[in-house]
């Protein structure tokens, strides 16, 4: 094959494909904000250290109950869910009627309490776990070589981003959500228990994120600080994409991964900050966002 | 932006006399005498710290609890001054007074940046845009070369401030930071009680009013950020100047963090709070370094105890009971 622009295209695939990896972590954790934000109007900063969590999660189960990969895709994100309904229900609950900052402090200071806790026990070093052995190795698409497992996280998460959309915007359940987003008081006295809602969504959006550390774990090392700088990237892409849409936050999550990815082959240097300067490019000319409604 | 040039001016234009806008003379000479006798206790370096997270969330607080904007990328501000004041000290030759001047003016440029870009948006979105925005800057200064990514700018020279003051001299050094620090209390003292900050108050508790009543909300947002972004560059400097080094930790997030947790536990929109908010911070990690990152531990417990139990922090509960009981005996 030729080269495009002076690119080969291996390189150019290849970092597609690493952009879309990125992508489908970033449209996993800006979907679970987007479900939080919509219930309780709380920007959860804990998200990137329950992420983390997630992927420790399954690395305690691979190495002291020997329970593999498959296993922890179902039971991390069961634990760090009913985690977050916890916290939820002890914490986070005491802060309605206040103002939302509250809740943004609120999740700041969990997350450096978790951060910190796995930091005193792991130090900042990370910890392998392996590629489950049915999806190791890859294919010869011809123009490249897709790693099995890669391929399986871009599917993965597609698929769960948009079974989350089809719930939330196709089903009873999904109907209660929408409702008792835009006026919760009405639905409760429509005999729906709001408060178990709330509970029940913040648990989902954790479970979100952990779903996505799990995914996370055989390609980046589990590491205690995994998601604290994940988490600022995925802030930007929920400012790009606006709080208005699920869908919105799976496409801007994809998008800016792909993005990034691209940003890597033509401009390397500016890989770390493209999604930062697309934000305050959008900023100037959307402030709502893409597909935000104006607040 | 000859109307901001007028806003502006009703920063220091008059004053505004009302109850609790009274000088409070008595907490301000206490504070200033017991800083004058802190040295002869306490390890200068220490104190200097102290001073200059104080300077640092003081500015921050005339954001958060006179205007009601949450920064989380302040530290771009305090980061940025440190490296322009540590370049220009080491590499440019400036005298102290003018390396801090250079960078706390490049602080305030930056803020004019972020603050265009932010003050559109209120609340939740403001804090995630700073947050980015100051992300974004941390990048740049990991690659630019001037600043030596990891190892930051080292052996910054103190110098001579004005060509007499040698603040190579530990005390000395200690009584011009202390003067830097009244200068900048007293300063957003004044910014807090001039008319400016009246119509920042009033935008805070209710924008649609404020508007209806002619004022350009944000106008008065972008310039009391651009203010605040200048007095954390003014704290930047100084450390840069007392530390002799300018790093990326004080660009991170976590310093973002920080100062939001001094603030919020000395008590938001208090005058005095954000200074016993800096002392207690300070002193935290000061005494808690032998444990490692169970200071981040500690933090964490202390936003999650601030947020659920004493929202008004420190001062805030003081003050509080103070006026509960003084009404009681009325």
């Amino acid at each position: 094959m030729t080269e495009l622009l002076g690119i080969s295209p291996q390189a150019l695939f290849g970092q597609l494909l690493i952009g879309l990896i990125n992508g489908s972590f970033y449209a996993l954790l800006s979907l679970g904000l987007a479900v939080i934000f919509g219930l309780l109007n709380i920007i959860n900063f804990a998200h990137g250290a329950l992420y983390m969590m997630g992927a420790f999660v399954g690395w305690y189960l691979l190495q002291y109950l020997g329970l593999g990969y498959w296993w922890a895709l179902i039971i991390s994100p069961v634990l760090v869910g009913l985690f977050g309904m916890v916290i939820e229900k002890t914490m986070l609950k005491r802060l309605h009627g206040l103002d939302h900052l509250y809740g943004l402090l609120l999740t700041f200071g969990l997350a450096l309490i978790i951060q910190g806790l796995f930091r005193n026990q792991f130090g900042s070093s990370g910890q392998p776990y392996v590629i489950p052995k049915e999806l190791a190795g890859g294919v010869n698409l011809g123009f490249m070589f897709l790693p099995l497992y890669r391929g399986w996280v871009i599917i993965a998460s597609l698929v769960v981003c948009f079974a989350t959309w089809y719930v939330i915007e196709r089903t009873k359940l999904g109907s209660y959500l929408r409702a008792a987003t835009e006026n919760p008081a009405l639905v409760q006295a429509f005999g729906i228990n709001v408060p178990r809602l709330i509970t029940l969504t913040y648990g989902f959006g954790v479970a979100l994120a952990a779903f996505a550390g799990v995914m996370a774990a055989p390609i980046y090392q589990v590491n205690p600080t995994m998601g604290a700088d994940l988490i600022i990237v995925v802030f930007a892409v929920v400012v790009i994409g606006g709080m208005g849409s699920i869908m919105g936050s799976i496409v801007t999550g994809f998008g800016l991964g792909v993005a990034e990815g691209l940003t890597k082959v033509f401009y390397p240097e500016a890989s770390n900050t493209v999604i930062f300067v697309i934000m305050a490019i959008v900023l100037m000319i959307k402030p709502a966002g893409l597909f935000g409604r104006t607040a | 932006m000859t109307r901001s040039v007028e806003v502006l001016r009703t920063v220091f234009a008059g004053r505004v006399r009302h109850e609790g806008g009274r000088f409070p003379l008595l907490a301000f000479g206490a504070m200033v005498l017991v800083f004058l006798i802190a040295p002869l206790f306490i390890y200068p370096i220490f104190l200097m710290n102290v001073l200059c997270f104080a300077i640092f969330a003081c500015a921050f607080n005339l954001l958060i609890g006179y205007a009601g904007l949450l920064s989380f990328g302040h530290a771009a501000f305090l980061g940025t001054a440190g490296y322009i004041t540590g370049h220009a000290a080491k590499m440019w030759g400036l005298p102290p007074e003018l390396a801090i001047l250079a960078g706390t003016f490049a602080a305030a440029l930056l803020g004019l940046v972020f603050g265009m870009l932010t003050i559109r948006r209120q609340g939740i979105y403001f804090a995630m845009i700073t947050l980015a925005l100051a992300q974004m800057v941390y990048f740049f200064y990991l690659q630019a070369p001037f600043t030596g990514g990891e190892d930051g700018i080292q052996a910054i020279p103190r110098g001579r401030m004005f060509g007499v003051l040698d603040l190579q001299n530990m005390m000395t050094l200690y009584f011009v930071v202390l003067a830097i620090f009244l200068a900048a209390f007293l300063l957003i003292y004044r910014i807090i009680h001039s008319p400016f900050g009246e119509v920042l108050k009033a935008i805070r508790e209710n924008e649609r009013r404020a508007i209806s009543l002619g004022y350009k909300p944000d106008q008065y947002k972008l310039i009391v950020f651009v203010l605040s972004a200048a007095l954390s560059g003014l704290a930047g400097g100084t450390k840069a100047i007392v530390f002799q080094l300018a790093t990326l930790t004080d660009v991170h997030w976590s310093m973002s963090g920080e100062v939001v947790l001094m603030t919020l536990l000395g008590g938001l929109g208090t005058v005095f709070g954000p200074v016993i908010g800096a002392l207690v911070i300070v002193a935290l990690q000061n005494y808690l370094a032998p444990i490692g990152a169970w200071v981040t531990v500690v933090q964490g417990v202390i936003f999650v105890a601030c947020v659920l139990m004493f929202r008004r922090g420190i001062v805030g509960e003081i003050v509080a009971k103070v006026k509960s009981r003084s009404s009681h005996s009325k």
